[in-house]
């Protein structure tokens, strides 16, 4: 199960996740997010990992689509309070090159 | 080696199936007392096998897939994921990180390459219209509780 719940403030787009991300589940939450941001064309996608549970390859694919889809439209990413269980797997993606996972803890403020 | 525990499971390929499968298996594996942390390994890794059963050897149908674990000596565990879709043409080709033939679908490429990195051991067997078998073995910690 994965639920989402999404908030739109100030240009900020935010995904709050809970539960298991896989090819089952990711879908929903995929298509709910890219309606909103071809309709409010945030400036930011916040994806709140905090409660996410579990997730395989198909949260790599998740994210990285919406780091595209975001670039498009001239907008970014960031994947935050990211669980230390699902670490192994982000670096295993290589998406830590993108610079957009910040872990739990990690609160980057944004201006 | 004779399997000190074993169990079998079939099913369809619905992607509803995927978080049923990995929690079974896991469920079965709790016997050896794994950490957090090689439970987690073990779900990820199956998770990546089932559904690559139902998103690439089975694309276009509903097929059946079944997985068997085994509890063997010395706290290991061998699992095998099997199906009988499509099968993969070049095996090397497919293992290779960021390789997917799903490219509309948002795959990452990247489940083989989770099973190897999360087990310590995989193996791909496979034909071309025949179907694939996965085995992941995995040995776990000795824990102090000698259950
Ligand atoms: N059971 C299978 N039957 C047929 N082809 C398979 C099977 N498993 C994997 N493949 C092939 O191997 C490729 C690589 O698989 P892998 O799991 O590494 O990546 P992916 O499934 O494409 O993407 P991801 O797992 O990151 O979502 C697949 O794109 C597919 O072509
Ligand atoms: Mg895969």
């Amino acid at each position: 199960m994965l639920k989402s719940n999404y908030s739109l403030e100030e240009g900020v787009l935010t995904v709050r996740l809970s539960g298991e991300i896989d090819h089952h589940s990711a879908r929903t939450v995929r298509e709910e997010t890219d309606t909103l941001i071809q309709q409010k064309r945030p400036h930011e996608l916040r994806l709140d990992f905090s409660s996410v549970t579990f997730m395989d390859s198909s949260g790599i694919g998740l994210i990285m689509g919406r780091y595209r889809i975001m670039g498009l439209f001239g907008g970014y990413l960031r994947v935050v309070n990211v669980p230390e269980g699902l670490e192994k797997l982000m670096i295993l993606s290589g998406l830590g090159a993108l610079k957009v996972i910040e872990r739990q803890g990690e609160a980057r403020e944004s201006a | 080696m004779k399997a000190l525990n074993e169990m079998e499971l079939t099913f369809e390929s619905r992607s509803t199936n995927e978080s049923f499968a990995r929690s079974a298996v896991a469920a079965f594996i709790v016997q050896l007392d794994p950490t957090i942390g090689e439970l987690n390994d073990i779900r990820t890794a199956v998770s990546e096998a089932v559904t690559n059963c139902i998103v690439h050897a089975y694309k276009d149908e509903i097929g059946i897939i079944s997985v068997n674990v085994r509890i063997m000596p010395e706290n290991s565990v061998i699992i095998r994921i099997r199906d009988k879709g499509c099968g993969i043409e070049d095996i090397q080709q497919a293992m290779e990180p960021l390789f997917t033939t799903a490219h509309g679908d948002e795959r990452a490429g990247l489940g083989f390459a989770v099973m190897q990195s999360f087990t310590d051991k995989l193996t791909v067997r496979s034909k071309p219209g025949k179907g694939t078998t996965v085995t992941l073995k995995k040995t776990l910690s000795r824990r102090l509780s000698d259950g």
